[in-house]
């Protein structure tokens, strides 16, 4: 393979679906320099990346990097320690709770550095990137540049020689933009022979990078210098010469975008008007004293980085959110949060698609324009209109979920304006919509705004978008920096685009400098080569454990979920499956009224089992209050009781139990029998003096283990395994389904780290936790409901520790099916809380069980596990008593970890 | 006019979407026909295949007869076992229950000296024990007695007790389960599908949008209040009858309609809970962690699993303020011991009160919450 090439792709193919992400793609990535991957998104850069980086799973074609096949699986062990990868989205591989250092010190553990190098690399990336001063603030609350240069420092930690960036600088302001930049530029003359491939949707951005490669549809449409790309469309700048590459069926009904100046002014009241607006959340002021005041039919643009303050003012605004101080208004009247009449003359769109995706598109534009009450006759025609307008008309039965990016964000357009409002606010529309697609949609809004003069408040982060507006604020932090004409705002500053005009304030305002020298490190630093790294590693399986722990620790509801939740639940549990059966209320109809009547009722009254309520005076009294459940138990004594007792002739009770609960109504039938009994023995004792034998047999009833026969002996030592079953699985399954919906999982597949040592380090901390939450179960047990704990506490911890390590396992095993925490935790409590509940023993034994209940019985571990609690609880049994438990307790966890490893993928399908 | 149209308009666009959604579709589909079928007939609470061992020292035709008394349902065939062997099935679990005879039992019942007869029981499984062991004590005197027929008058006692049992007379716990499991799916999917549905709305950005409508927070909560109630108001009577009444066979004593006025004031209860546990949790996991939170002791404590009498006082009275606690009770009047309304009006009127107190309550909340969104 040439040395020239750092990657080279030939007939790669990707589908999602039905989807094709990348189609027969030929590629050859030259080495030592700077590649830009350009295209709107969705066109297949970020899968491309993914497939060359091997964290992705190539599906059909061939891809090399590095000298050597990524198909293959050793090739690819052997590379990624010279590998670095940083994915899409702000911080999406960084852990929010974490703080700077510990993430970076995350990653050097992963890369098997040991803790001289690793803090002696660590403190040389914070300063060369200006980081150092945040080591200790939370990854989270870092702004989106700083975030970005954090990835960036977590992906050069192992000073790779193929550094891959997707989208880096997305949503990053100008001069964090810049400044970013401009560290990669110093790191590469540091490193000259490391290949750098980024993937960009800025166009300003890629014409200062080496090597191009223009992307659409999932093909490559060209690839060269810029200078070669430019020279091929004779476009003057990347944009255009972007459309010019596009096939000619996408670029037929594009024209260059002409904005057509806005009429005088009228001198009517502004539109909108904010003065003093403020909006604080806790300590953190998110808009600080913004004014503006925005024209009738006028294009309005708020340009700023994510998270400045854009979408706060936007809500302010609409009356989402109440201001913390100062007042905007809307065509004179104050914004307010139920002002249904000024709803009605304002569209708005939010930053997120916001419509609803199982809906189709006529759907959704009949459900908006039903909410403004148009009457039927007028929505028809509207609805024809829009759709003609929009250009919808092909799509128009499609669901709003299944659209193209461009299609969808027109719809919302379409939603937004169906009631035809006077004012629109856009909160950034077209975010991640391709050049053309873009253009479409801004000819929309002009022409709202030039013909139907509707005023348009709109944000973007596109320069060339800001340009398009009438006027402009331009926005860092909260704060308006300068509001004014783009061109007047450029000329100001006398700079030659509007992005270095922005560079410029956002200089002034935050004192930074787009080029600020960093302090370059000393040259004399050992040069490190990583070799193949070993098949098993504890320090990289003890790094995902003690990031996991500090996750843990950091996420105070799910500490207190997974720590008071079982401490409630046992409460509830132990209280609550009360299987004495107490406080029954009975009643009698006493037909006899006799003090041989009132004995006999007298016997059954003073027993715990039974609480008298008002006597019954008639049968249909008995049947009326039987069926409310009032009394559950009815006694029937027939007239002439006590005389017939006298007279030693056999007299007959009725006696009528509530049997709609079963369980209660059999435990009630044994009560009245005993207590009849217990009466004759006294009647007879009475009479003749002594107690007669009534049978023939004397039998003996032992209970054992728990001679009270109290519920709470038997269900405590019980409800410990059931909930050491719940809660740990839960917690595991959603602490690897999170990583998967956040994106962190990429980790797993960008770095050395196996998958053993992955689930096995996230395994750790979870482990520790249910022991914690254990040793607070058998305190609560034997301290607050006072059962004893008769075995040895150092045998039931084992045997604990076993168990929850299966119990995690199984959560483990079944995040590895899910992708989604919300299935993870559906699938975690219907895979476990049957099983426990019914078929492990709790109420019913095992040996009872027949079919399917007994199959799973005998295959899930809480059944061992509640056998060896019970056993030690109440039997004293020791060790050797229960060793057949123990072992297949034990048998379990190989058999999970085993499952899981071979069920998770260590490159993304 | 206007709001009951907007009430009505979003609750449709709510069907619409649940229908679109197949797996939350079919997973209420389950829980109210396989679920219930499931739960009904894998479990019983009666005594059902106990385990019991027999120590036969007398091998008499007296011991004989008892030993083969014991059959299924009940319990499984006898094992027979020496008396070593006692306390080690005992302690391993083998066993519920270990009858002892004791040598020379036919002998001396014929004496009539009354020998001893001992059954070692593990009290720790608590739902065998107790039923069991009255089951034991009739097998073994019924078979004593049919044997002395031949030697001697049986003597009758004084008193003759005489039970009926009211509503169930077989006791079947499958009447008891499949409606219990009824009401525990009603109140789960109620709560989750009206939670899930709000927070979808919030977690899909699609609630912002319905705020800059001309809508407020009261119309929006009660469009999914309907909408979510008339799924599992329209589930839970199909179960009912081809479920419970069709697959089961569970005779249902009272009024369907006046059951189904009960469901639909618990729904309006259990629904307003949905909206404000979808309000107090921030996103999918917290809702499902606080739900299991709370369904478990809804589902332990309201009646359904164990008498509401034997709790303590202090569990009975907090329970009181939940919906299902009254659900459970006029279920159980109307359904088992056919009640009419005069008798479960106290319960209607308890579930309407709790039901316009959850209802108010979060819909001041989640006025609050759009209020306070970042």
């Amino acid at each position: 393979m040439s040395s020239r090439a750092v990657a080279r792709l030939s007939g790669v193919s990707h589908r999602y679906g039905d989807t094709a992400a990348l189609d027969g793609i030929d590629l050859e990535i030259p080495a030592g320099c700077m590649v830009g991957l350009i295209g709107p998104d969705g066109v297949g850069k970020s899968s491309l990346l993914a497939l060359v980086s091997g964290v992705r799973k190539i599906q059909s074609g061939s891809v090399a990097a590095l000298d050597g096949d990524m198909g293959d699986r050793y090739h690819r062990a052997a590379v990624c320690p010279r590998i670095a990868y940083m994915p899409q989205g702000l911080g999406k591989n960084l852990y929010m709770t974490l703080s700077v250092y510990e993430n970076v010190e995350f990653f050097a553990r992963l890369f098997g550095q040991d803790r001289s190098e690793r803090e002696a690399r660590i403190s040389e990336l914070l300063k060369s990137t200006g980081l150092a001063p945040f080591r200790d603030r939370s990854a989270g609350k870092l702004s989106g540049g700083m975030k970005q240069k954090l990835g960036l420092c977590c992906a050069l930690i192992h000073d790779p020689d193929l550094l891959i960036l997707d989208e880096p600088t997305t949503g990053v302001d100008p001069l964090s933009r810049r400044q970013f930049w401009h560290l990669i530029d110093r790191i590469r003359t540091r490193r000259p022979g490391m290949s750098v491939i980024v993937a960009t949707a800025y166009m300003e951005e890629a014409a200062g990078f080496d090597w191009l490669v223009a992307m659409d549809d999932g093909r490559v449409l060209a690839t060269g210098t810029p200078a070669e790309l430019l020279a091929r469309t004779g476009a003057g700048n990347l944009d255009a010469a972007f459309i010019g590459l596009l096939p000619e069926e996408k670029r037929r009904d594009h024209q260059a975008l002409i904005v057509p100046p806005r009429a005088a002014h009228d001198g009517s009241p502004a539109a909108i008007r904010a003065e003093n607006l403020t909006k604080r959340f806790g300590d953190f002021t998110a808009v600080d004293h913004v004014d503006f005041e925005i024209g009738r039919g006028e294009i309005f643009g708020f340009l700023g980085s994510n998270s400045c303050g854009k979408t706060t003012t936007m809500k302010m605004l609409t009356g989402l959110l109440p201001p913390s101080e100062g007042q905007a208004w809307l065509f004179g009247r104050p914004a307010k949060a139920h002002d249904l009449e000024t709803r009605k003359r304002v569209g708005y769109m939010t930053q997120a698609f916001s419509l609803y995706g199982e809906l189709t598109v006529r759907q959704n534009l009949v459900l908006h324009a039903q909410l403004f009450h148009m009457p039927p006759e007028r929505l028809r025609q509207r609805l024809q209109e829009m759709i003609e307008r929009f250009g919808l008309a092909e799509h128009k039965e499609v669901l709003a979920s299944e659209l193209p990016l461009g299609i969808r964000q027109r719809l919302s357009l379409a939603v937004a304006v169906v009631h035809q409002p006077e004012m629109l606010i856009l909160d950034e529309p077209t975010s991640g919509v391709d050049p053309v697609a873009r253009d479409d949609f801004w000819r929309l809004l002009v022409d709202l705004s030039r013909n139907d003069g509707v005023t348009i408040f709109v944000s973007t982060h596109f320069m060339n978008e800001g340009e398009r507006c009438d006027r402009i604020s331009l926005m860092h932090a909260g704060r308006v920096l300068a509001s004014d004409a783009p061109q007047t705002l450029i000329a100001q500053r006398g700079k030659s685009s509007l992005e270095d005009a922005f560079i410029d304030y956002l200089e002034e305002a935050t004192g930074e400098k787009a080029d600020a020298a960093a302090v370059e490190p000393d040259a004399a630093r050992s040069s490190y080569r990583p070799a193949m790294p070993a098949r098993f590693s504890l320090q990289r399986l003890l790094g995902y454990a003690y990031r996991e722990l500090l996750e843990v620790l950091r996420d105070p509801v799910r500490l207190v979920f997974s720590l008071l939740g079982s401490v409630l639940l046992m409460f509830l549990m132990g209280y609550g499956i009360t299987m004495d059966v107490e406080d029954l209320r009975f009643a009698v109809l006493d037909r006899d009224q006799t003090p041989e009547s009132r004995a006999y009722v007298q016997n059954m009254a003073g027993s715990r089992y039974f609480k008298e309520r008002a006597p019954i005076s008639s049968s249909t009294e008995l049947d009326r209050r039987m069926s409310s459940g009032e009394v559950s138990v009815a006694l029937e004594i027939p007239p002439g009781f006590g005389k017939d007792l006298q007279r030693g002739r056999t007299v007959e009770i009725g006696v009528w139990v509530d049997g709609a609960m079963p369980f209660r109504g059999e435990t009630v039938l044994g009560y009245i029998q005993g207590l009849h009994y217990d009466y004759l023995m006294q009647l007879a004792r009475q009479h003749l003096g002594a107690v007669p034998t009534l049978t023939p047999v004397n039998i003996q009833m032992r209970y054992r283990y728990n001679q009270d026969f109290k519920s709470l002996y038997a269900m405590v030592p019980a409800v410990i395994p059931v909930l050491l079953v719940f809660i740990p699985s839960i917690l595991m399954a959603v602490g690897v389904v999170r990583e998967k919906e956040l994106g962190s999982i990429t980790n797993l597949y960008a770095t050395p780290v196996t998958r053993l040592e992955f689930l096995l380090g996230k395994q750790l901390p979870y482990i520790g936790v249910s022991m914690v939450s254990f040793f607070g179960l058998v305190a609560l047990s034997v301290y607050v409901f006072g059962v004893p704990l008769k075995g040895s506490l150092l045998t039931l911890s084992f045997a604990a520790l076993l168990f929850v390590t299966v119990t995690t396992g199984i959560g483990l095993l079944l995040s590895a099916f899910t992708r989604t925490q919300v299935a993870a935790l559906a699938a975690t409590a219907i895979f476990t809380l049957l099983p426990t509940v019914s078929f492990s023993g709790l109420t019913e034994p095992v040996s009872s069980l027949t079919g399917i209940g007994a199959v799973i019985g005998k295959f899930f571990p809480a059944t061992y596990f509640l056998n060896i609690s019970r056993g030690l609880f109440t039997k004293a049994l020791e060790f050797q008593d229960l060793y057949a438990d123990f072992l297949a307790l034990a048998a379990f966890i190989p058999m999970l970890t085993l499952l899981s490893v071979a069920l998770l993928s260590k490159q993304e399908k | 006019m206007r709001r009951l149209s907007n009430i009505y308009r979003l609750g449709i666009k709510e069907l619409r979407s649940f229908v679109h959604d197949r797996i939350l579709f079919i997973l209420i589909v389950w829980a109210f026909s396989g679920g219930i079928y499931a739960a009904t007939t894998a479990t019983s609470q009666e005594l059902h295949n106990a385990p019991i061992a027999v120590v036969d020292e007398d091998q008499s035709k007296l011991s004989g007869r008892i030993v083969g008394a014991f059959y299924g349902p009940y319990f499984k065939p006898p094992i027979m076992i020496s008396h070593a062997e006692i306390d080690h099935g005992l302690d391993a679990g083998i066993y519920t229950f270990v009858v002892n005879i004791p040598p020379n039992l036919e002998h001396d019942i014929v004496a009539g000296k009354h020998p001893d007869l001992q059954v070692n029981i593990d009290a720790t499984r608590m739902t065998q024990a107790f039923i069991g062991a009255g089951y034991i004590q009739n097998i073994v005197n019924g078979e004593v007695g049919e044997f002395l027929k031949g030697y001697r008058q049986n003597t009758a006692l004084p008193i003759q007790l005489t039970t009926h049992v009211k509503f169930n007379p077989n006791l079947s716990s499958a009447w008891f389960g499949s409606i219990m499991e009824l009401i525990n799916n009603i109140t789960m999917l109620s709560i989750i599908l009206t939670g899930a549905a709000l927070i979808r709305e919030r977690e899909h950005g699609t609630l912002e949008h319905l705020l800059v409508m001309p809508l407020n927070a009261a119309e929006i909560v009660l469009a999914k209040i309907w909408s979510m109630g008339l799924v599992v108001l329209l589930a839970a009577g199909l179960s009912l009858h081809f479920v419970v009444q069709g697959a089961l066979h569970v005779p249902i004593s009272g009024s369907i309609p006046l059951f189904m006025c009960g469901a639909l004031l618990h729904l309006f209860a259990a629904t307003s809970m949905g909206v404000f546990m979808g309000t107090v949790a921030r996103n999918m996991p917290q809702l499902g962690l606080l739900m299991i939170l709370t369904i478990l002791p809804l589902h332990l404590l309201s009646g359904g699993v164990t008498p509401r009498e034997s709790m303590p006082e202090i569990v009975q009275l907090i329970m009181q303020a939940a919906p299902t606690t009254h659900f459970v009770s006029l279920a159980q009047a109307i359904l088992y011991r056919g009640a009419g309304f005069d008798v479960v009006w106290p319960s209607f009127l308890a579930i309407i009160g709790i039901g316009g107190v959850f209802f108010t309550l979060s819909l001041a909340l989640f006025r609050k919450s759009l209020a306070s969104a970042q």
